[in-house]
């Protein structure tokens, strides 16, 4: 993190000067997003660089005593970015890793990150990916706005912004470097050698270390096109580097949006509208608790001295709320979601091969319906900001997922210019999607606008909990027919609430080989809101589908692990099957008595296989042994980094399984904290077996695609346990406890 | 109304409503921000600290029940300035936590555990540490532990 971020006590006023070498290049995120092919690597802000620090293009600085800090360009929410994308562009710079430190990129469209894969990748025309579009050229999970975004979201971080971006920057700060020494000892580029920051002459046994060619080498163009290494001379990548955030993070110092303090500042609770779409028609303050009452639309806030006692005070405040449909009910959202199924009126196909609906016409075919809940994010870290608006300037302080679009959606909210509105990004005490929303920067900003002093906003756990943008409930209906042993034919048709995710992912694909399909969405808005919760589409649709293959695998007579096989080609997915199978001890349970479960799923090009062991005890308490996961994401950065992602997906998704529904009664969320929204802790993790497969392939995400096996590999566990075969989550709906 | 209490081994007081939670005193009146605010009904953990030495959660805990008591935060856990506990360096060796919001109230737990219990089981960690990590550092949680019973022990 930057000096700047961790010294919040001052309202910083940086000049803005943006640097652009090349010609042609427009300042300002539209024109710099819409440039083919910039030299990305030559924009940057001078004012980056402190103290003796010398920029050598965007993502790099030096000191002339040979000390370099990679600007990060995403933020910080537990996935250890930063550490990573830092050893990416170390390895291409040849430098010592113990002269690494990082720093988070300012907020500002410089330091975007959305054109990052495409500035490079056009620019020397490769190949792009589908999937790639989406993200750079239109608003990826509906937060990115406009062209212009630093968001951190998706599993992109290390497949784009590392793999296209961060390598280069490294390489050709590198070719920098040893030019400049060329210059200097006149000799050949081709004769020096750069290793651990020092460029080496051997003929003439000469050397000297990065940072004494700095100044020398800032003079120089980056190339946009340098020589990359191979895999093979990896030294810093894929090795377990500690994570440069951790220490930290052990003694209480890394600050939070939460932890911001900023001087004279006032504390500010919130009561949103208990009702979607209410308002607050009338505020009464009888006890006259409150120091300011302002007043949101659907929302009013307290403020006084403390949070404790704005709290307080909004306790005390008699609030009228009009409006919003207070019929809603969870039930009845379930009746229009089955009746909208009926109706082929407003479906969207999305894959249609051979003649299912033909096929499944026959009386064997399997015809099964899913649902899965509305589910809350529940950050540890409540939503919260901190804002200060004066003289016609606003900072913020608060841990966002794309920092950009909050300043532009502070910038509107106060009829501001987005160059007079400064975000000053923290740690994120957890994101998962929910922090890409701006919802708390307006609300923060608007309070300070109007009371004329810095307020910090902090949202209790209830606000949070039922102000949240939800993971939608899905309904979904598959329709199957194993003919011979195989899958001749299956339909799938469901419910889609619209949660941000780019079609090109394809989260609805039906991961097998089957030549006679048909998946049809039916466009239904939620009446409630929601957005991407770690891994999006992919934790309904991951467990539609191998619950479903599952189901037919049964039908089949088949083990489900090869009937799993069997149906595929891809040899990526197989070896992972195989390796799964090995890793697992799949048939042979670990735990003598055990059942298993298995799925596999490919989701931001990364495919993960598990296998769950578990027993079922006395009260259908559910005991989950041991989760193996098997995992193909190409390129391991950092193996240590890695594995925590894996656990940390595995236990997000287990919460869900278990515990995680919201509901609505009244048209009002009826979770409201841990107790009724509850959580996987210690005494019901489970042990976790995590694998990498070495395939030799670019990286792929890495945050969000361990989560989406979890709960079909366990469902089909349960099915294998006691023949019950759980078709709606959480497993409560079904009887079936944690133990 | 004025509270005084050690905290970290320093005689301090304040002024503070008496039915303020000693989390938010110790965060908005002496800006010591590494307790953590989570739930607000003593469910999570996060603003986990040691009251005369037991874990205690600090966001139901009025400052009015403090007075007098010694009271140890995240802040105070090392055992001289610039050093760091047996329990911090297993947390940095085996690379616990991930966004880092919980950890304090989880290292605390952990302080306390083994200050009671040298050498604490699986069974005697998972019953003893009832915080919630939503990025699911538990693996790594009950590993430190015992690495850091072990460091204790051997020192």
């Amino acid at each position: 993190m930057s000096g700047e971020t961790k010294s919040s006590s001052k309202v910083a006023t940086i000049a803005r000067r943006t640097f652009l070498v090349s010609a042609g290049v427009v300042g300002g995120g539209v024109a710099l997003g819409l440039a083919l092919s910039p030299n990305r690597l030559k924009i940057y802000r001078q004012d980056v660089a402190s103290g003796d620090e010398i920029i050598l293009n965007t993502w790099v600085k030096l000191t002339p005593d040979n000390q370099l800090t990679v600007i990060i360009p995403h933020s910080e929410m537990g996935q250890g970015v930063g550490t990573g994308l830092a050893q990416m562009l170390a390895e291409e710079m040849e430098v010592d890793w113990e002269t690494v430190s990082i720093e988070q990129a300012p907020a500002d469209d410089t330091y975007i990150n959305s054109d990052l894969g495409r500035g490079y990748i056009v620019g020397e025309g490769a190949r792009i990916p589908g999937f790639v579009y989406p993200m750079l050229d239109f608003t990826f999970l509906q937060i990115a706005k406009g062209l212009v975004g630093q968001l951190t979201g998706g599993s992109t971080a290390i497949r784009l912004t590392g793999y296209h971006g961060m390598r280069r920057a490294g390489a050709a700060a590198r070719e920098m470097l040893m030019r400049a020494a060329a210059e200097e000892w006149d000799v050949p580029m081709n004769s020096l050698r750069a290793e651990a920051s020092i460029l080496h002459h051997d003929a003439s046994n000469r050397s000297a270390n990065f940072g004494s060619f700095a100044a020398a080498a800032a003079k120089f163009t980056p190339n946009l096109k340098p020589a990359l290494k191979s895999p093979s001379q990896y030294k810093i990548v894929g090795t377990p580097k500690p994570r440069l955030d951790l220490p930290e993070k052990v003694n209480g110092k890394a600050q939070f949006g939460m932890d911001v303090i900023v001087p004279g500042m006032k504390y500010a609770a919130i009561a949103q509208a208990p009702i979607f779409g209410a308002r607050a028609a009338a505020v009464d303050d009888p006890a006259n608790a409150a120091q300011h009452i302002v007043i949101l639309e659907n929302a009013v806030v307290a403020v006084a001295d403390s949070y404790w006692e704005a709290s307080n005070a909004l306790r005390q405040l008699e609030i009228t709320w009009e409006g919003g449909d207070p019929t809603l009910t969870s039930d009845a959202l379930r009746a229009q979601h089955n009746a909208h199924l009926e109706e082929t009126r407003h479906e969207e196909i999305m894959e249609k091969t051979g003649k299912a609906p033909e096929k499944l016409q026959a009386a064997e075919t399997l015809s099964v319906e899913y649902a899965v809940p509305y589910l809350a994010h529940a950050t540890m870290e409540p939503m919260n900001c901190t804002a200060s608006v004066r003289d016609g300037k606003c900072d913020l302080w608060v841990g966002h997922q794309n920092p950009i679009a909050a300043r532009d959606d502070a910038a509107k909210a106060l009829g501001l210019e987005k160059s007079d509105v400064k975000i000053h990004n923290t740690y994120l005490g957890g994101g998962f999607g929910r922090r890409a929303r701006t919802d708390n920067v307006v609300q923060a900003a608007r309070v300070a606008a109007e009371i004329g002093v810095p307020v910090k906003l902090i949202w209790s756990r209830e606000q949070d909990m039922t102000n949240d943008f939800y993971r939608p409930a899905v309904v979904s209906r598959m329709s199957g027919l194993v003919e011979n042993g195989t899958i001749s034919a299956m339909s799938h048709a469901y419910v889609f609430a619209d949660a941000g995710m780019p079609d090109s992912e394809r989260p609805f694909a039906f991961q097998y080989d089957v030549s006679n399909q048909r998946i049809a969405r039916h466009p239904f808005p939620s009446p409630i809101p929601v957005g991407s919760w770690r891994s999006v589409d992919f934790t309904q649709m991951g467990f539609f589908n191998e619950s479903f293959i599952d189901e037919l695998a049964h039908r089949a007579g088949a083990d489900p692990l090869g009937f799993r096989l069997a149906h595929k080609s891809d040899p990526r997915h197989r070896a992972v099957l195989e390796r799964l199978s090995d890793e697992a001890n799949w048939g042979r349970p670990k735990m003598p008595g055990a059942s298993q479960g298995i799925a596999i799923i490919d989701s931001f090009e990364t495919i993960v296989g598990q296998v769950a062991e578990i027993t079922v005890e006395d009260d259908n308490r559910v005991r989950l042994h041991r989760l193996t996961s098997v995992v193909d994401c190409g390129q391991v950065i950092n193996p240590n980094a890695a594995e925590a992602q894996i656990h940390s997906s595995v236990i997000f998704a287990l919460s869900a399984v278990f515990f995680g529904e919201i509901t609505l009664e009244n048209g009002e969320v009826v979770q409201q904290n841990f107790p009724d929204y509850d959580m996987i802790r210690l005494r019901n993790a489970p042990i976790q077996d995590v694998h990498f497969i070495n395939s030799g392939h670019p990286p792929g995400g890495l945050g969000e695609p361990g989560t989406p096996p979890v709960a079909p590999a366990l469902t089909n566990a349960i099915f294998a346990a006691v023949g019950t075969r759980i078709r709606e989550l959480p497993l409560t709906r079904a009887g079936f406890r944690s133990v | 109304m004025k509270f005084s209490f050690t905290l970290n081994g320093e005689a301090v007081s304040v002024e503070a409503p008496s039915d303020m939670p000693l989390l938010w005193v110790l965060r908005e009146k002496l800006e010591m921000t590494g307790t953590k605010f989570g739930c607000g009904i003593a469910a999570c953990g996060a603003c986990t600290v040691h009251i005369n030495g037991a874990a205690t959660r600090t966001c139901v805990m009025p400052i009015a029940a403090i007075e007098g008591a010694d009271v140890k935060t995240i802040e105070g856990v090392a055992p001289t300035p610039g050093e760091i506990s047996a329990v911090q360096s297993a947390w940095l060796e085996h690379q616990v936590p991930q966004c880092g919001y919980c950890q304090s109230g989880m290292i605390m737990a952990a302080e306390a555990l083994l200050d009671q219990n040298p050498d604490p089981s699986d069974e005697d960690i998972d019953s003893a540490i009832t915080n919630i990590c939503r990025c699911g550092t538990y693996e790594r949680v009950r590993t430190a532990i015992h690495a850091a019973a072990r460091a204790r022990r051997e020192a």
